[in-house]
């Protein structure tokens, strides 16, 4: 069930096709959004936006490499995974949050 | 450089108006009044969860009946400041006993009345089997196959 949202996310990213582009040329081996720009009929900006969809989906990770981010293909296949753990506990921390503030404030009165 | 990348350990804060030792106990012993009801391992909504209040203890969900099921170990039990769980949960929340990956919980005084609370869930590239089974569950529409199927030789290599 919880599986439903982020496989939609991952649908969602690959959705378009020069996500899926971008997505592909990362099959080769990391790249820089220059590298990945070149040969695309899209500017630097717009890959870059594209990049991070991808990395929201959990389906690329990045890293600096001096002044550039390289990219690649999240190398364990966790992406999907790791964004759902992300919202889990995001979910269960606010959660959290709400029980002990109601706590202190029946305490406080 | 080292070719190999491990997965970021997934890391959320969040700061409560409580004290060390509140926040704390909240978290523990009262863990069945927050934790979200939409995620569990039984069969039915549980009544509660419980998290035994030492090391080595258990940490589980109780459906009304009185079923346990478990969702790991406590690793550290240490109040107020840090603990630790053993999330044993397979990426289709089943407890797995031989997956072992830790959640810590650190407790960090911000003033005299709030309370920074860090979660760092980490090993996640012990996920690795249950989540090739997670990708291959995944339904892939017509022109898609070749792109899940790159996306799943990177992850093996």
């Amino acid at each position: 069930m919880a599986y439903a949202t982020h496989r939609n996310v991952v649908f969602s990213a690959l959705a378009d096709e020069t996500r899926r582009d971008v997505f592909e040329r990362l099959r080769s081996g990391p790249k820089s959004v220059a590298e990945l720009a070149r040969g695309l009929p899209v500017s630097r900006p717009a890959v870059s936006q594209h990049l991070k969809v991808l990395k929201e989906a959990g389906l690329v990770v990045d890293e600096a490499e001096g002044a550039r981010r390289i990219y690649r293909i999240d190398p364990q296949g966790l992406g999907a995974l790791r964004a759902w753990l992300d919202r889990f506990w995001d979910a269960a921390l606010t959660a959290f949050k709400a029980e002990v503030e109601a706590g202190t404030e029946e305490e406080s009165k | 450089m080292n070719k190999t990348i491990m997965p970021a350990p997934v890391r959320r804060a969040v700061t409560v108006k409580a004290s060390q030792a509140r926040a704390f106990e909240v978290f523990t012993s009262r863990i069945g009044a927050w934790w979200p009801k939409s995620h569990h391992i039984g069969k039915v909504e549980p009544e509660t969860l419980v998290i035994e209040p030492r090391a080595g203890g258990r940490w589980f969900e109780r459906a009304p009946d009185g079923t346990e099921c478990d969702l790991g170990r406590v690793l550290t039990w240490e109040p107020p400041a840090r603990l630790v769980l053993a999330w044993q949960l397979n990426p289709k929340f089943q407890y797995q006993a031989d997956l072992i990956t830790e959640v810590e919980l650190r407790f960090i005084p911000d003033g005299a009345a709030a309370t920074r609370v860090e979660l760092e869930h980490r090993n996640l590239d012990r996920f690795g089997e249950g989540a090739a089974a997670m990708r291959d569950r995944i339904d892939a529409p017509r022109g898609w196959p070749m792109i899940l199927n790159a996306y799943a030789d990177a992850a093996g290599k």
